[in-house]
């Protein structure tokens, strides 16, 4: 169980990193190495060159803008995420879905932007980014390119991101005032990766739900939303019935596999479930009527 | 490079400076090259938490991170929890050996950084909250109620209050 041996690099400036990408052949960047270096112990990764992104100063700032959103840098990390009153006011699913990422340990070292470069398919935040329709930021010594959160995730472990690119922040756009969301997941114990999960948000005005988000994870080789369930719940009122038709979509179009932790059907079952559940959740937890 | 880069590290409040190899994990370094082997290693891939130390006074796997990593940063392992001077044991070693926390102690060094840095930042936690904090750390013989018990302990010592042999008596039934 230890790495096999690679090349360490530490740039001190973005300059100096994206130039060490553009070189090098069989480069990662290591952000939190909460999952690289896992990996690489157990021997599922062996780069060549290691380029240690944590002095990137540039990189550490978790910032709200003027207009309400939110900008997560490279090196933010889960905990500081959800320790932020900021965060927990601007950017809600963020902030609920922290908590669920792995154990405190995990969350001191893994960044955000680490978890959606990852694209772990059970991970929460590439879900919620999906359901925020997320700005993420790459950046690399040709150019940058700013790729929304839907087009970003292309499968197992996959995105659109080049070798010589960096994620070097994810931006949530402001949070509209008549908007309520929630994180919901089933995990088989607490901090473990979920069996099924599900980032969703509602908005409501006269009592009317006039958009919706329902972001699932771990049911897909991506984060997935399920639009038809999303058109059940568009023009209804907010109430138990709806979230149940919603959910009743939600498990007749996703198509989960069966694997080690769970077989297809009981995913679909979880994933109906999770409907109903989070959304009630989202709606409790605002006061609104259900 | 994968040659061996110099490093500077507090370790226990004492700097050190040493040579490692960036393939070599912090909990490696600390054990085999510093000889500190409190710090235990069970999974190294961060499941187990039986490396649990505290970098910049905050909980980490020290399998998941590199030596190198290290370099500039304060280290606690579970040899800086005692008074360095009077060799007085910290309040949660004293309140694990009230309980009878543990049985083979694997476990407990990640339990007890674990458990510090839970009462850094709480210091009066529940026990669902302590509970909570330490789901990341697994242990194969107790069962966690004595654990708990211990952390519990070591609140009543912290605050000064010792009747908690009295208050562990009470939560037997729990
Ligand atoms: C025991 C354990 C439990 C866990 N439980 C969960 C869980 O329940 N849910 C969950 O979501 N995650 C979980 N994780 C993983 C954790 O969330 C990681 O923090 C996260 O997946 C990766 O972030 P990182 O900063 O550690 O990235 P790293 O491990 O450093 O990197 C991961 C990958 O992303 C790439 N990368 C990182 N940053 C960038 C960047 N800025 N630009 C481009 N590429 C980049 C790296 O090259 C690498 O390929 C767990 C991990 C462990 C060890």
């Amino acid at each position: 169980m230890k790495a096999p041996p690679f090349e360490y690099h530490r740039p001190s400036s973005l300059d100096e990193a994206l130039g060490l990408l553009a070189e090098l052949d069989e480069a990662k960047i290591l952000a939190g190495g909460q999952s690289l270096l896992p990996l690489m112990s157990l021997r599922l990764g062996r780069p060549e060159h290691v380029v240690d992104i944590g002095d990137l100063g540039i990189l550490d700032s978790l910032v709200v803008e003027p207009d309400g959103s939110v900008r997560v840098g490279a090196l933010v990390t889960h905990r500081q995420v959800e320790t932020s009153a900021e965060v927990a006011a601007h950017a809600p699913l963020l902030h609920a879905a922290a908590p669920m990422i792995g154990h405190r340990p995990i969350r001191t070292r893994g960044t955000v932007c680490g978890s959606i470069a990852h694209a772990d398919p059970a991970a929460e935040m590439p879900a919620v980014a999906l359901a925020c329709n997320a700005a993420i930021t790459a950046v690399s010594s040709r150019a940058a390119r700013e790729i929304a959160a839907a087009d970003f995730f292309e499968g197992y472990l996959q995105t659109v991101i080049e070798p010589d690119e960096i994620v070097t922040r994810v931006q949530f756009g402001p949070w509209p005032r008549h908007r309520r969301g929630a994180v919901v997941e089933q995990s088989r114990r607490s901090g473990d990766y979920a069996i099924i999960g599900l980032a969703c948000w509602l908005d409501i005005e006269d009592n009317t739900i006039t958009d919706a988000a329902l972001s699932f994870f771990g049911v897909s080789d991506t984060p997935i939303r399920v639009a038809e369930a999303e058109d059940v719940l568009r023009g209804q009122a907010p109430t138990q019935s709806t979230f149940s038709a919603a959910g009743r979509t939600a498990a007749g179009v996703l198509r989960p596999t069966s694997d080690i932790h769970a077989s297809a059907n009981y995913r679909r079952h979880l994933a109906a479930v999770l409907t109903e559940r989070g959304l009630a959740k989202a709606t409790a937890e605002s006061g609104e009527t259900r | 490079m994968s040659e061996p880069t110099v490093i500077t590290m507090l370790i226990n409040g004492a700097p050190a400076t040493i040579e490692v190899e960036p393939r070599t994990s912090l909990a490696d370094l600390i054990r085999e090259e510093l000889g500190l082997t409190g710090t235990h290693l069970g999974c190294e891939h961060g499941v187990c938490g039986a490396c649990t130390i505290l970098v910049d006074g905050e909980p980490v796997r020290s399998c998941l991170m590199l030596g190198v990593q290290a370099d500039g940063k304060n280290i606690t392992t579970i040899e800086g929890l005692a008074d360095p001077i009077s060799g007085e044991m910290h309040p949660i070693q004293k309140g694990m050996h009230e309980a009878h926390g543990f049985q083979c102690s694997f476990c407990a060094p990640g339990f007890l950084m674990s458990a510090v840095a839970l009462l850094e930042d709480n210091p009066n936690p529940t026990r669902d909250q302590i509970r909570e904090e330490l789901g990341g750390n697994v242990c194969r013989c107790t069962g966690y109620k004595t654990i708990l018990d211990g952390v519990e302990a070591a609140v009543s010592i912290k605050s000064g209050d010792n009747t908690s042999s009295t208050n562990l008596a009470a939560e037997v039934d729990r």
